[in-house]
């Protein structure tokens, strides 16, 4: 089965692109797409990349409706901000945050979480003493910012593939 | 190969409120980032077009092609996964090359590397 199918959710993922990019769930694009996904996903395989280890489907609902709910609140912050621009003074800064999540798929999406989320920047990962320079734009309270990075989305994450 | 229909009104006002916030944010997101100062405030205010600008031009698209075509149009999902998942890529190695300028230059506040080995000069 490994052989055949080294990465099951890679190929699952593009057999779904497939079929999106196609807008149709015919049998012959499903067989098509399943050809490219078996094909993609073998050569993949090639590359040796890491396993990613999933454990809790549920949590990464409960992620993604957390980071919806998270983005859409700094849309509006950070659109009063540019709007306010100068006579607000200074209260940008940089915030060094220690992770404990190691899993590189989770550091990545936590990357795209920091990045999507207006007001907040992933600058640079430090691999060795395992922390990441975060630029926000409202840094009124430090202390909030490292909490709701570590508790909301770290310790999500670290469910899911730790 | 697509057959249109006549647009319902409901459809039409929904389609139309998506589509000019989405791209009402994205021109904030684009005024931000003429107005703000530094590169690190800049940095911050495209985010609002890759964001919900993004999601809510792609929802218009979706409640439009579903309601006309009379069938359900999803493949605008891929557009934002693809948005979301490579804008941080860019904005890391733009990030990366405005701190190392920075921390050559000692300009502003930037604070010094986390790894040891690096020096003031930036030579490893």
């Amino acid at each position: 089965m490994r052989h055949i199918l080294p990465h099951p959710l890679l190929a699952l993922a593009l057999l779904a692109m497939w079929l999106l990019l196609q807008q149709s769930i015919a049998p012959g694009q499903i067989l098509l797409g399943a050809g490219i996904a078996l094909a993609a996903s073998r050569a993949m395989a090639a590359l040796q990349p890491e396993r990613p280890k999933i454990r809790h489907i549920g949590k990464i609902i409960k992620l993604i409706g957390l980071v919806t709910v998270d983005i859409a609140r700094s849309n509006i912050a950070v659109t009063r901000i540019i709007f306010e621009g100068r006579q607000r003074g200074q209260t940008d800064g940089f915030l060094t945050v220690p992770l404990l999540l190691t899993d590189r798929f989770a550091l990545a999406i936590l990357a795209c979480i920091v990045t999507a989320t207006p007001g907040s920047a992933w600058l640079e990962y430090d691999a060795r003493n395992n922390t990441v320079l975060i630029h926000v734009l409202d840094l009124v309270d430090e202390a909030t910012w490292i909490d709701t990075l570590k508790n909301r989305y770290e310790a999500l994450l670290l469910e899911i593939f730790q | 190969m697509i057959e249109t229909v006549d647009t319902p009104v409901w459809a039409a006002i929904l389609v139309s409120v998506l589509v000019l916030a989405g791209a009402l944010l994205t021109l904030v997101g684009c005024i931000g980032l003429a107005r703000l100062e530094t590169f690190y405030h800049r940095i911050h205010a495209p985010t609002l077009g890759t964001s919900f600008g993004t999601i809510f031009l792609l929802l218009g698209s979706v409640v439009y092609f579903t309601v006309t075509n009379q069938r359900l149009a999803v493949h605008e999902v891929l557009v934002f996964v693809f948005v979301s998942v490579t804008t941080p890529v860019t904005l890391m190695l733009l990030a990366r090359a405005a701190l190392y300028r920075d921390r050559t230059e000692r300009n502003g506040n930037v604070p010094p590397s986390a790894d040891p080995d690096y020096t003031e000069q930036g030579q490893r």
